[in-house]
């Protein structure tokens, strides 16, 4: 009797559960399970305090969890600064907290913690979370530059030195592109992460499949693909730095235009 | 696809607990604890730069004290030149005087033994012209027999001398 085909679906690790009970949770009518996605939001938070808490000795000469978190600090400050100018100081904690937040979701998410029984969610790879990180962006931006600019605020959408009888073409093209900014900016997280965990869980059943299936499948499929998902390890790790930077990059860049019009 | 398919069941929870953790996030990690942590980056910054700027205030000081020492220096060489000047001055000026006194003392000496000499030898003419004078009245007296007085023997030696 052949043994049972394994069986290994690429989307079962995005799954939500509630843990030990909390599925009946409700606030005003509404669920609030605490899930295995609100865990790993704990546990990020925790590593992120952890991490930080590491960086707060206040030596004048840094050892180098010091260094490491100064790092983060600076690059930050360096970034707002590249991008918004003096001003971009009072943003720091904003999108500090949003990089290292995502930065360490994606990252704890990669962790290969599955061979010892605990099974990383990646929070990242859910549209939820990155629309309503990207709805909080957004309305920075919103709130920032009516506040600043007022109904002024609107001229963002008449690009400098558009000849008059373009605006009525310009301006709706400026507005669309502009109201779609917190959409891509939520999707390409969640695409970005999701991608990168359902090629490695898929190329993942190759190796079993491929293996279970005889010696030689295993060598012609179940080899080659374990050698790929080593490298697209690699190159998951990177993209997880990458979207984190593109995100906090983008959020610094919209407040840039409501800090700055034009 | 659960994003998808568990949206109506979970939404509400991810978004509480999404709101829940990145608040902490950012109010207790963001707020409370990075600005310090800038803080203390900003503090080492100010302080490597005034360790810097006193150093070059040290140098620059150091500069102007050498400078004043060089001033100081070439004044008192110059002093120095002007003392050495001075009394290679006044050492030649002594003894040129006393070269001229020991020139004069030299001089007075040497008229003096002049005078002396001349006294002598002009002793010794009249001591002469004595003894030839008696020589003559003597060999008058002899030879011819009588006696010149003294005058006219002295008289006459002395003409004799006087043509040689």
């Amino acid at each position: 009797m052949a043994a049972e085909p394994a069986k290994v679906d690429p989307m079962y690790q995005f799954t939500i559960e509630p843990l030990a009970g909390s599925g009946g949770w409700e606030l005003a009518g509404y669920n609030i399970a605490f899930t295995n996605s609100a865990m790993w939001m704990a546990i990020t938070v925790v590593v992120l305090f952890a991490f930080v808490l590491g960086g707060m000795k206040r030596e004048l000469v840094p050892g180098r969890w010091q260094m490491m978190v100064e790092f983060f600090t600076g690059f930050i400050d360096n970034m707002l600064e590249a991008n918004i100018g003096k001003a971009g100081r009072k943003y720091v904690p904003y999108v500090f907290s949003l990089f290292m937040f995502i930065l360490f979701a994606n990252i704890l998410g990669l962790l290969p913690l599955g061979v010892i029984g605990i099974h990383p969610f990646t929070f990242t790879s859910h549209f939820t979370i990155t629309g309503v990180l990207a709805i909080i962006s957004f309305s920075i931006v919103l709130i920032v530059g009516f506040w600043k600019h007022g109904l002024h605020f609107f001229s963002l959408f008449v690009p400098h030195g558009t000849p008059l009888p373009m605006i009525p073409v310009i301006a709706p093209i400026e507005f669309i592109s502009f109201m779609v900014r917190p959409f891509s900016l939520g999707l390409r997280l969640f695409v970005a992460m999701m991608a990168g965990h359902v090629l490695l869980e898929v190329l993942s059943s190759f190796v079993i499949d491929g293996t279970n299936a005889g010696a030689t499948f295993g060598l012609i499929v179940g080899l080659p693909s374990f050698i790929l998902m080593v490298g697209i390890c690699a190159l998951e790790l990177l993209v997880a730095g990458i979207q984190a930077y593109v995100f906090a990059l983008l959020t610094a860049l919209y407040i840039n235009d409501a800090e700055n019009l034009h | 696809m659960p994003q998808i398919a568990q949206l109506a069941e979970t939404w509400s929870s991810q978004i509480f607990w999404l709101l829940v953790f990145f608040g902490i996030t950012f109010f207790v990690i963001g707020r409370g604890m990075v600005p310090k942590v800038m803080d203390t980056v900003a503090q080492r910054d100010g302080q490597i730069a005034a360790d810097l700027a006193a150093a070059k205030a040290a140098r620059d000081a150091a500069d102007e004290q050498e400078e004043a020492w060089r001033v100081r220096e070439n004044e008192n060489r110059a002093a120095a030149q002007a003392i050495v000047a001075k009394a290679k001055d006044d050492g030649a000026a002594k003894s040129e005087a006393k070269l001229k006194a020991a020139q004069t003392r030299l001089d007075k000496k040497l008229a003096e033994a002049e005078a002396r000499i001349e006294e002598a030898r002009t002793a010794a003419l009249t001591e002469v012209e004595a003894v030839a004078t008696e020589a003559a009245q003597d060999i008058v007296a002899r030879l011819a027999g009588f006696t010149v007085t003294r005058p006219t023997a002295s008289k006459a030696v002395k003409e004799a001398m006087a043509h040689g």
